[in-house]
């Protein structure tokens, strides 16, 4: 579904490398997430699918098809983008920034509101329509981006960090709505975070990288019983850590 | 009502209309201008830097050089124009004064336009991206929405500094609320020079209130905040707009004919005095009051105004560029000639007075010096000489500074006004007067003499521009005042208009020399 291959980026003003020579593919349906510290490249790679930034060597296929072969507007309004901290326009209604991609996209009027109410349905926003994004909570505000996001029914959704400035209790809420939604709709889902734990309860695989490059690839469990290195060893090593301190305070 | 409150009022409709329009205009053209203009600069800084230098150096020059500059600019503009394709347009009044305040508007609207777009938070400008929105879409959905408050502001920024500035449009020919100021600082009537001020800042303060209602309407989607704002600002334009609409529609079966005045009382009553006899001959007169001197000619040689009165000095020197002293007559003939000869300019010859350029003393003050000529000034070059604003520049000061050595002298320059108090109060002991002014006797000045003749004679001829050089029922209308107001009748009609006490109007003083004339 989505293929990266042999994909490089460096960033000309700092001199750094991004990414090098990154080769993955995603599977249809499936919930991929990238992990890795910060400067790793997992959100620049995020940012060449719908080409925010153009890569430099390599390619990226969606269904085969090479998207530096599409016009850029038209293949964003064709994928979901939930963006850090949400990215909401303060000056629209949660209608009307849920109903930005349709818009663009020349739906009528009917059509729209009644995606609208359908979205906000599904994320448990109904009633919502006419409030401004500063009038939400953080949590209101994420549910509102992912109902734009997925408002044009894009096969393929992108989250970066979307849960980043959450507090736990809503994060997790947040974190099962989304699965539960990728789930029901189909969806191809790449999502960026720094957070381990959050990877392992999410993903279908983890994808790590570091440095601009993939270290491994696999699925949770293959990760927590095979890690590739010691960096892996490590990433994997704080939630077990945490896991285990956890039930030693509960048995105590 | 008092009297001056009285005429105040009745001038409202007039001025406040033409100020109206001349603010609003400039206002809607900075903003056309400024928010693209901002919206470039904001996206490259090659742009950006330069375009804020210019417009900020701008905000630096004082307004009335600045309004005044764009008269000369024009005028050449116009003269190129006229050469290559044989179209040419007026350089006096309301143009330049658009202009000039357009270039003033630009500053707080092109500032905060850049600012607002440049300060706008990164992610957002992204998801504008990540939605698939195009760099046009994104900027209009959702980069100038968000810039709007911060713009909003700036035009108000604008607003009350055009029409605070537009009173300064009147000394280069263009009505507006400074024509009260103007005018009243000028015959010490400070009436009119509150009024004109305190309409000035009722007009900016309303505009600033509907423009912040507007933009408290924007902010919270009030379309009710909304409508009420521009109802109110349609409504207070409208109403300032109206009585020009119903002249401008009016059946003109008169002709319209304009008379010019500097800026001086002398000037308001004569040019009153001509505005009403050209009224009862059938002609639709507008007069133009404040202009600058040389300004006043020009504005006659290219057909801006249609008559007014200068001195035969004052021409010989600025307009002819003559220093030479031929006598008064032969100064007359040579300037009626040469005025018809290179401007088409007709001069129905002398008023029958002179308002010569002299300088004068406190009486009490000359006798102890033992002063009783310019040429007694020599011996002392302690003393400090009071001008207007134009006399130091004028040929007329080299010629008298030269011949008497006094070029060593402190100079201070006063409002006309002012520079009587001045001598009065020993701020300065010597001060350039005109002789034909009533206030000389009236604070025991003494009139130093000039044995050089250095001085040229200053009559006042009644010009005539080219458009009615040749125009019987206008030239007939003006020619029974030919030699007709004497010195003392002129001193008598200015001290009406200049006295502290029993004050009257230019127009009153106008009246009055009218019945004294024969008609």
């Amino acid at each position: 579904m989505i293929e990266f291959l042999n994909l490089s980026k460096a960033y000309s003003a700092s001199g750094t490398q991004a990414v090098r020579g990154l080769t993955l593919s995603i599977a249809p349906g499936e919930f991929l997430v990238l992990i890795g510290p910060s400067g790793s490249g997992k959100t620049t790679t995020l940012n060449m699918v719908n080409r925010l930034v153009e890569p430099d060597s390599g390619e990226i296929r969606i269904e085969g098809k090479n998207v530096l072969d599409s016009d850029p507007v038209m293949l964003r309004r064709s994928i979901g983008y939930v963006f850090q901290e949400a990215g909401l326009f303060p000056h629209m209604t949660v209608a009307e920034n849920v109903a930005a991609t349709p818009v663009l996209l020349g739906w009528d009027r009917p059509r729209i509101a009644a995606r609208v109410t359908q979205l906000l349905d599904m994320v448990q926003l109904a009633g919502f329509e006419s409030r401004f994004p500063q009038e939400l909570s953080g949590g209101q505000r994420q549910r509102v981006a992912l109902a734009r996001a997925l408002a044009a029914r894009p096969p393929v959704l992108l989250l970066d960090e979307p849960f980043g400035a959450l507090d736990p209790v809503t994060r997790e809420a947040v974190a099962a709505d989304v699965r539960a939604i990728h789930q029901r709709l189909g969806l191809t889902t790449l999502m960026v975070t720094h957070d381990m734990t959050e990877a392992l309860l999410m993903a279908d695989r983890i994808a790590v990288m570091a440095d601009g490059q993939l270290v491994q690839v696999g699925s949770p469990r293959e990760l927590v019983e095979h890690p590739a290195d010691a960096f892996v060893a490590q990433l994997i090593e704080t939630p077990r850590r945490r896991a285990r301190a956890l039930a030693e305070t509960l048995r105590a | 009502m008092n009297a001056n409150l009285r005429e105040a009022w009745a001038l409202l409709p007039d001025y406040l209309g033409q100020h109206v329009i001349l603010s609003v205009s400039a206002l809607l053209l900075g903003v056309a201008v400024s928010v693209p203009l901002g919206v470039i600069a904001a996206r490259s800084r090659r742009v950006g830097a330069p375009v804020l230098a210019v417009v900020s150096v701008v905000q630096t020059i004082p307004g009335l050089a600045l309004l005044a500059l764009f008269y000369p600019l024009l005028l050449a503009v116009s003269a190129v124009t006229d050469d290559l394709f044989g179209f040419s347009f007026r350089a006096l009044g309301f143009l330049p004064a658009l202009l000039a305040l357009t270039l003033y508007a630009m500053l707080p609207i092109l500032r905060n336009t850049v600012t607002a777009l440049k300060g706008l938070d990164p992610a957002i400008l992204m998801a504008a991206k990540g939605v698939g929105m195009t760099a046009r879409q994104s900027l209009f959905r959702v980069e100038l929405p968000l810039a709007a408050p911060q713009i909003l502001a700036g035009i108000r920024t604008a607003t009350v500094w055009v029409v605070g500035i537009t009173t300064l449009s009147t000394p280069i020919g263009q009505t507006s609320l400074g024509n009260y100021i103007f005018t009243g600082l000028q015959i010490e009537n400070w009436i009119f020079v509150l009024f004109g001020c305190v309409a000035a800042a009722a007009l900016a303060l309303v505009l600033d209130l509907l423009l912040a209602m507007a933009g408290a309407g924007l902010g919270r989607r009030s379309h009710a905040r909304l409508v009420l704002a521009a109802a109110g600002l349609i409504a207070v334009i409208g109403a300032a707009l109206l009585p020009e609409l119903i002249q401008a529609h009016a059946p003109q079966a008169r002709p319209m004919v304009a008379i010019g005045a500097k800026n001086f009382s002398e000037q308001y009553i004569l040019a009153d005095l001509m505005a009403g006899r050209l009224e009862r001959a059938g002609f639709s007169v507008a007069t133009k009051s404040d202009l600058g001197s040389t300004i006043a000619f020009r504005a006659l040689s290219s057909g801006d105004i249609d008559a007014y009165v200068d001195y035969s000095g004052t021409l010989w020197g600025n307009i002819l560029g003559r220093t030479d002293m031929p006598g008064r007559q032969a100064m007359l003939d040579t300037l009626a000639a040469r005025l018809k000869a290179d401007y088409g300019i007709a001069s129905l010859g002398s008023l029958g007075f002179e308002n010569a350029y002299i300088f004068a003393m406190r009486a009490d003050r000359a006798q102890a010096l033992n002063i009783k000529s310019l040429a007694d000034l020599a011996r002392h070059p302690e003393l400090r000489i009071g001008g207007d604003f134009e006399i130091f520049s004028r040929p007329e000061w080299r010629a008298v500074a030269k011949a008497y050595d006094l070029g060593r002298m402190k100079r201070r320059q006063y409002q006309p006004e002012f520079l009587y108090r001045a001598v009065v109060s020993g701020d300065a002991d010597v001060v350039s007067a005109f002789s034909s002014d009533g206030r000389i006797a009236r604070y025991g000045l003494v009139i130093l003499g000039d044995p050089k003749a250095a001085l040229p004679p200053y009559d006042a001829m009644l010009l005539v521009g080219p458009a009615h050089a040749h125009d019987a029922a206008f030239l007939a209308a003006l020619k029974p005042l030919e030699g007709e107001i004497s010195l003392t009748l002129m001193q008598r009609a200015n001290l009406m208009v200049d006295r502290d006490q029993d004050k009257q109007t230019p127009a009153a003083a106008a009246a009055w020399l009218d019945r004294q004339i024969p008609h």
